[in-house]
């Protein structure tokens, strides 16, 4: 890796700097929230920031920051856990199309088109409403949606690798296919995954944020993000705050995510 | 005489194009058309021709990592098509390979000494520190010392990944090794640094080479056959530096006399055109388009490779007379 | 001797890396005559495609002129304004590449690329211009020339191509033409053609040439002059024959002795030990003393001064009589 270039680049550092803190609130969530999420005090209903309540309290007098904080983990899990769902099939996918060629890559890639064709919220949508909602479904739909993009990144990085004279060299001394892909092939497109996967980590965020907004991601009393903003939404006059401050947080993470790609990007393609 | 060690015999290599439409033809780039030559043990046979005639297609077949369409590979005598997995590894470590691009043929994530010890790690020879110290002793003949192993491509200069790559083919003490255009991406000065390297490996080990260039100089100078290809056919083979037994084709001709001599100006010969289209290469002969010894029978009768004297066989109508 | 159209005197140029300068050209001294060849010859990194691109203004961005003078027929460049330099470069002097596939454009017929230089710099009119560009793809010996005005580069070979690029150089009759490894990437076959080409444009309309190549033999064929730069100097100069039958500075005679050939088989080729300087790692003194087999205590002091070996003759050696 190549840190000290990564440690001068603005992007990445701002960009880590952000997620570090969040992730920080995560951990620190798992122990300790000033309040429990889901503790209503029916005195203090839409209160305004203040001492008591940094963030104020929502409609039904729960403290804003601390399901702010417990929502941290929804949104991590579901960052990782569908990342990894689009990074293990759509690598393994791209991989495969882009080693074997011929016409299991035009099969597959042709899958691929086709779920890119369909907008990703609502291949989301449509999964969520058949086997229900919840954080389970939210999460395998959008690791579904996340695998073609993968997938064509490690398809043409195969397909470019593949024609390479130390990878021929390779293969002519011997190796296997599972070697050539494990240590000629996967290390030389690992900085292009690894841009995507930051980037898709904020997409996925964004989603679910998206589908609980429209009551189909997760459930209550699970705290999340996008469920939150939804809830606030008729408030909007009375307690502008609570928008303001669920949507900016929301802001920050995928923000985060997406200057650490763009940082990461920089440093790898400069320099080759 | 030596033995042979490698045989090929009507080997060739088409390539399919995408379909224009439903309806077209299928067609076919040849790029090598039915090839047959023998190299014999510790020789170094010289493959040489202009870009597109096919000389890195029949490299990348001899070690495989093209697969023929027609024809066949016999290496110490025994055909190579059809070989089980585990024989035809075995068959790899016999048989390597140098590629040109010094920058393209070195894995940029992996050190040096983990691309060196790789093969020894496929074919499961020795353990870690017996591993080490053949790449170590590896490094040293190709005028590296150990202190190489723990860099990386980048950290070299074009030479110096050269002779890297060139140790890379022989950790496993092959026997035979194709090595193409490997010193073509070279100064003048380092390119004879790695060609007095390439002789004496060959040399000390008593290896075989098939040599591959286009450059006519190399190729004399380190050949002691030569072959002369022509849109994937062989026109011409000949022992290299021996003066009467000196190149009869007249494209084998026109190439040397278009090489340009830094010790005189040449009036040369200048051949006209280009190399025809692969695809649809000209009936007859390949080469009677641009021929200037053309006679009829050319455009019409394919001509067949004849020997013309010892070790000199030649493709040319002009030649077949006395038979 | 010719009068002289490019003179260049006591030009450097600095690469600037970080906070410091480094110089890749210094010293350069050299005239090219009306109608003469010269010929550059060294190895990757001695400087040759810079002193071309010096000479056309179209130096990188990092690099600068730090001294010295380049005239055009008595006329600086160096102190031309960026505008004045356009109009000379195109039209005064042209060049051509290596590589005529990334040199010409992908997306326009090559006819219409010739005809627009003839547009850009000769102001006739659009159809003059086509019949210009006519007429000059038949003159670098292209045939079917009206059917050939159309193709797209892709559909043309490398030597079509190369020829293309040899006709656009020449349209707007410049004083030089720079020609920068030009059959290089090109099969010898072809290659024999394209110079057999350059030579006789050269004869035929009187166009000065700078050729820069590697090959000593293509120096050979095409130049009357040559120089052999080496880690950004010239270490010698002598018209063609002279050099390459008498080299008297022993980086020349060493390159001549490394090359192989049919004449040197069976025996163990001449290397040069070592290998040529990075640009942050030049040192003070003769920039070859490090390489060179018979360097003495005055080589790895002083940089020796360009001098007089014969007639014609010059040489950066401290070893040669002056």
């Amino acid at each position: 890796m190549k840190w000290k270039q990564l440690v001068r680049n603005k992007p990445f550092v701002i960009g880590a700097s952000l997620i570090g803190l969040l992730l920080m609130l995560m951990v620190m969530s798992l122990f300790y929230t000033p309040y429990g999420p889901n503790e209503m005090n029916t005195a203090m209903r839409l209160a305004h920031p203040q001492p008591s309540h940094w963030w104020g309290t929502d409609n039904f007098g729960r403290d804003i920051f601390s399901r702010i904080v417990e929502g941290t983990q929804t949104a991590f899990l579901i960052g990782v856990s569908s990342v990894a769902i689009g990074l293990f099939f759509g690598l393994f996918i791209g991989a495969i199309a882009g080693y074997r060629g011929g016409w299991t890559d035009e099969v597959l890639m042709r899958l691929m088109d086709a779920k890119l064709a369909f907008p990703g919220i609502l291949l989301a949508i449509m999964l969520v409403s058949v086997f229900g909602p919840g954080l389970g479904n939210t999460i395998v739909a959008l690791g579904l949606m996340s695998i073609p993009a993968f997938a064509r990144i490690a398809r043409s990085g195969f397909i470019q690798y593949k024609e390479f004279n130390f990878v021929k060299a390779a293969v002519a001394r011997g190796a296997g296919a599972t070697r050539i892909i494990v240590h000629h092939i996967l290390p030389n497109i690992a900085s292009p995954i690894i841009v995507a996967a930051s980037l898709r980590f904020s997409g996925s965020i964004l989603a679910e944020a998206g589908l609980s907004y429209l009551g189909l991601g997760v459930q209550p009393p699970d705290p999340s993000w996008g469920r939150m903003l939804s809830e606030a939404q008729p408030f909007i006059v009375n307690a502008p705050w609570y928008v303001l401050i669920t949507g900016s947080v929301i802001t920050v993470m995928v923000l985060g995510f997406n200057l650490l790609g763009d940082g990461i990007r920089d440093v790898y393609d400069n320099k080759s | 005489m030596n033995r042979e060690l490698l045989k090929v015999s009507g080997l060739t290599k088409h390539y399919p194009l995408p379909r224009q439409g439903l309806m077209e033809k299928k067609q076919v780039v040849r790029a090598v058309d039915g090839i047959s030559f023998r190299i014999r043990e510790g020789e170094i046979f010289g493959l040489v021709g202009e870009s597109g005639c096919g000389k890195s297609t029949t490299g990348q077949m001899l070690v495989q990592l093209v697969k023929q369409t027609e024809g066949e590979l016999y290496f110490q005598g025994e055909p190579v098509s059809g070989l089980s997995e585990s024989r035809m590894k075995a068959l790899r470590r016999d048989i390597q390979i140098v590629f040109q691009d010094p920058y393209s043929s070195l894995n940029p994530k992996k050190t040096i000494g983990w691309t060196l010890e790789e093969p020894l790690i496929i074919h499961r020879i020795g353990d870690k520190l017996q591993r080490r110290k053949i790449v170590s002793e590896t490094l040293e003949q190709v005028g590296l010392d150990a202190s190489y192993m723990d860099r990386y491509p980048h950290e070299l200069s074009g030479g110096q990944k050269q002779r890297v790559g060139i140790a890379a083919a022989l950790v496993l003490e092959p026997k035979f090794i194709v090595i193409d255009e490997a010193v073509s991406a070279l100064d003048v000065s380092v390119q004879s640094q790695i060609l007095n390297l390439l002789k004496e490996l060959q040399e000390k080990r008593g290896l075989t080479y098939l040599f591959i260039s286009h450059d006519l100089n190399v190729v004399e100078y380190i050949s002691d056959r030569i072959g002369v290809m022509y849109l994937g056919k062989i026109v011409e083979i000949f022992e290299a530096g021996v003066a009467d037994k000196g190149p009869l084709h007249p494209y084998t001709r026109a190439l040397f006399s278009a090489v340009p001599d830094v010790h005189k100006r040449k009036e040369h010969a200048v051949l006209q055109g280009d190399v025809p289209n692969p695809i649809e290469p000209p009936g007859g002969c390949a080469f009677h388009p641009r021929c200037p010894a053309v006679m009829d029978i050319c455009r019409s009768e394919v001509p067949q490779l004849r020997k013309v004297g010892s070790g000199h066989e030649v493709s040319c109508h002009i030649y077949a007379e006395g038979e | 001797m010719t009068n002289s159209l490019l003179e260049m005197r006591d030009l450097e140029v600095a690469f600037t890396l970080g906070k410091q300068d480094y110089p890749a050209l210094q010293q350069m001294t050299f005239q090219i005559g009306e109608k003469e060849t010269v010929g550059i010859v060294g190895e990757s990194g001695c400087g040759k495609s810079l002193t071309s691109l010096s000479i056309m203004g179209l130096l990188p961005g990092t690099a600068k002129i730090t001294k010295g003078e380049i005239r055009l027929d008595g006329k600086s460049l160096v102190t031309s304004s960026a505008q004045q330099w356009s109009g000379v470069r195109g039209k005064d002097i042209t060049m051509i590449f290596q590589d005529p596939m990334t040199a010409l454009n992908p997306l326009m017929p090559v006819g219409k690329q010739i005809a627009e230089m003839a547009l850009l710099h000769l102001g006739v009119s659009r159809k003059e211009a086509r019949q210009l560009a006519l007429d000059m793809m038949a003159k670098v010996g292209l045939s079917r020339v009206d059917r050939l005005y159309g193709d797209y580069p892709h559909q043309l070979s490398g030597g079509m191509m190369q020829r293309i690029m040899i006709a656009m150089a020449l349209i707007c009759q410049p004083k030089l033409l720079i020609a920068d490894e030009p059959t290089t990437a090109l099969d010898v076959t072809i290659q024999a053609q394209i110079l057999n080409l350059l030579r006789d444009m050269n004869h035929s309309t009187g166009t000065a040439m700078l050729f820069i190549s590697h090959d000593l033999g293509v120096i050979r064929e095409v130049c009357d002059r040559v120089i052999v730069m080496y880690a950004g100097y010239m270490v010698e100069e002598a018209p063609v024959e002279e050099l390459l039958d008498h080299p008297r500075h022993p980086y020349t005679a060493g390159l001549l002795q490394s090359l192989p050939g049919a004449d040197k088989r069976g025996r163990i080729l001449y290397t040069i030990p070592g290998r040529v300087p990075p640009l942050t790692g030049r040192r003070t003194g003769c920039p070859f003393a490090g390489r060179c087999p018979s360097a003495t205590a005055i080589c790895a002091a002083e940089v020796p001064q360009m001098k007089k070996a014969g007639e014609q003759h010059l040489v950066r050696c401290h070893l040669v009589a002056g």
